[in-house]
């Protein structure tokens, strides 16, 4: 999933005051799952701008509505839009896709960031999630046992650990894991220690961001294509 | 066929156990510091690493101070990190150091943006050190670029590559242990001439990882010179054992930090013990003495340790 950590709430509660009338929209899919931007979250933060606009004697309107996707043009139903339109601003829960989609269906609208959109990342245990993907477009994992140095090596090493490797942690932080101890430890119980010996030429970034902001298209499945 | 017109390369073809020492560039343009430095070192080392923005804070560039050192008759060996730039950047670098006569070139992969005095930059690692090794190889030995296009500024003219003698580092004592010698084979493979190791403290895990080495024949295949580095004081040796990620400094020398009357003199006196062990381990070429601002003992330690006067050629 897309993770993502609500923003603090001084920040949001800055951009809902500039308006009358805000609009909390919650996205039902990868923030809800991190528990940064659920109908959950967008209910609480909406009793929290209402509270504190009350406190401080500041004329504040706040509605909330979540919808499945907000990357999705579908899930942008006419009540959602309606909601939308009427609102002199939004609030999206969403990660930095759905912010941006918001605005792409509704032009006219104001659309801020709730949540600072994170990484590709799995739940670990309630309460921490944790990256395990970079999008480099060109995957690799076949060729480490199935753990990517690309997104958990703090250099993206392709050659193994660099020497600020220490009791299987990085030089970074003893908080994060050192891929390449554990790259070496499935290799080895793999029997493919052989395969890490080998050296893997310079990347290319090109399938990244390195190639510039990217699209997919899929002219198989385009409407055009199948008519 | 030599890879370079340098010194170090020379010494080592024909069959000198070499020193090395290393000049921390300084955090301004204090050309007379370097110049200071230097003069500390000549005579002493037989060449000198010139670090590239150590530990991630901002000083003069290596190739820079490379060529001041250079003018004081001193023989560089500049270094080149990972972190801050990519391999457009660093070919660049390798084709203009090589133009201005430095002849050996220490591929690393640099310490994180994070231990430094910029931890809000980003950082680079478009390639890797052993990526940066086998790069400047084919740019030295096939004259062409990482894309593979040729190193001559038209199909007419003479391909110019830079003659470069390549470097690289070891650390015996980072984890996965086990994976250490592998990491060294695959630095050999690329293409290093010589590697100099992490500063040495762990005499008995280093002997091991020697083993390693000579077991693969790696020793052969490249000249290995063992890093030291000498103990100012208990505070510094703690900080190593402590702070300093894949170092390790036995108990042993610290309670004779603690001991001794003269910290300073103890330690000195530990380095030059190492020197002299070392020395006696076969697979090692030499001794790449990390005198951290301390380039003024240089001399008294290279001396005591039987190692003056240096060769000439």
């Amino acid at each position: 999933m897309i993770t993502a950590e609500r923003k603090p709430f001084d920040t949001v509660y800055e951009f809902a005051r500039r308006h009358k009338k805000v609009l909390v929209l919650g996205c039902g899919t990868c923030v809800t799952v991190c528990m940064a931007g659920g109908k959950k979250e967008a209910e609480i933060l909406t009793s929290q701008l209402t509270l504190k606009a009350r406190q401080d004697g500041v004329d504040l309107e706040v509605e909330e509505h979540t919808i499945e996707r907000q990357c999705d043009r579908e899930f942008f139903d006419e009540a959602t839009q309606r909601k939308i339109k009427d609102a002199d601003a939004v609030i999206s829960l969403a990660c930095g896709v759905g912010v941006q989609f918001c605005i792409e269906v509704l032009p006219d609208a104001i659309v801020y960031p709730g949540v600072d959109t994170k990484f590709y990342g799995a739940t670990i245990e309630q309460g921490l999630w944790s990256e395990r993907c970079g999008g480099c477009g060109n995957c690799v994992l076949e060729q480490f046992g199935g753990l990517c140095p690309v997104a958990r090596c703090s250099k993206s090493l392709l050659n193994g650990p660099c020497g600020g490797s220490s009791d299987g942690k990085c030089e970074v932080n003893s908080d994060i894991d050192c891929i390449w101890q554990l790259i070496y430890d499935r290799m080895k119980k793999l029997g493919r220690l052989d395969e890490l010996e080998q050296n893997q030429p310079a990347k290319d970034w090109t399938t990244g961001r390195d190639g510039g902001p990217r699209r997919i298209l899929r002219e198989d499945v385009t409407l055009e294509a199948n008519p | 066929m030599p890879k370079s017109d340098g010194r170090l390369e020379q010494l080592f073809e024909k069959g000198h156990f070499v020193v090395t020492g290393e000049l921390g560039p300084p955090k301004s343009v204090d050309v007379d510091l370097v110049k200071e430095k230097a003069g500390h070192l000549l005579g002493c080392v037989d060449a000198v690493n010139i670090t590239d923005n150590q530990t991630a804070i901002v000083r003069m560039s290596s190739f820079a101070t490379a060529l001041l050192v250079q003018g004081q008759g001193l023989e560089p060996v500049m270094q080149i990190t990972c972190r801050d730039r990519n391999r457009i950047a660093i070919q660049s670098d390798v084709i203009g150091a090589a133009a201005h006569g430095i002849h050996n070139i220490l591929c690393l992969t640099g310490d994180h943006q994070c231990f430094g005095n910029h931890p809000t930059s980003k950082n680079v690692y478009d390639i890797d050190s052993i990526q940066l090794i086998a790069m400047i190889k084919a740019m030295r030995d096939e004259g062409v670029f990482a894309c593979g296009e040729e190193i001559r500024v038209s199909k007419k003219a003479d391909v110019k590559p830079p003659q470069v003698f390549i470097g690289a580092a070891a650390n015996p004592f980072g984890d996965p242990f086990e994976f250490r010698v592998i990491r060294l084979a695959k630095k050999v493979a690329a293409g290093a001439n010589f590697i100099q190791t992490q500063c040495i403290y762990d005499m008995e895990r280093f002997a091991e990882w020697m083993k390693q080495v000579r077991n693969r024949g790696l020793h052969e295949k490249v000249k290995i010179i063992a890093g030291v580095t000498p103990l100012k004081s208990v505070g510094m040796a703690k900080y190593m054992r402590d702070s300093v990620a894949g170092m390790m400094v036995p108990d042993s020398y610290i309670d004779r930090l603690n001991k001794a009357e003269n910290a300073a003199e103890e330690g000195i006196a530990i380095c030059i013990e190492q020197m002299q062990q070392l020395c006696e381990i076969e697979g090692v070429a030499g001794i790449h003495l990390m005198a951290i601002e301390w380039e003024h003992k240089v001399k008294g330690i290279v001396e005591k340790a039987g190692l003056l006067p240096r060769p000439t050629i």
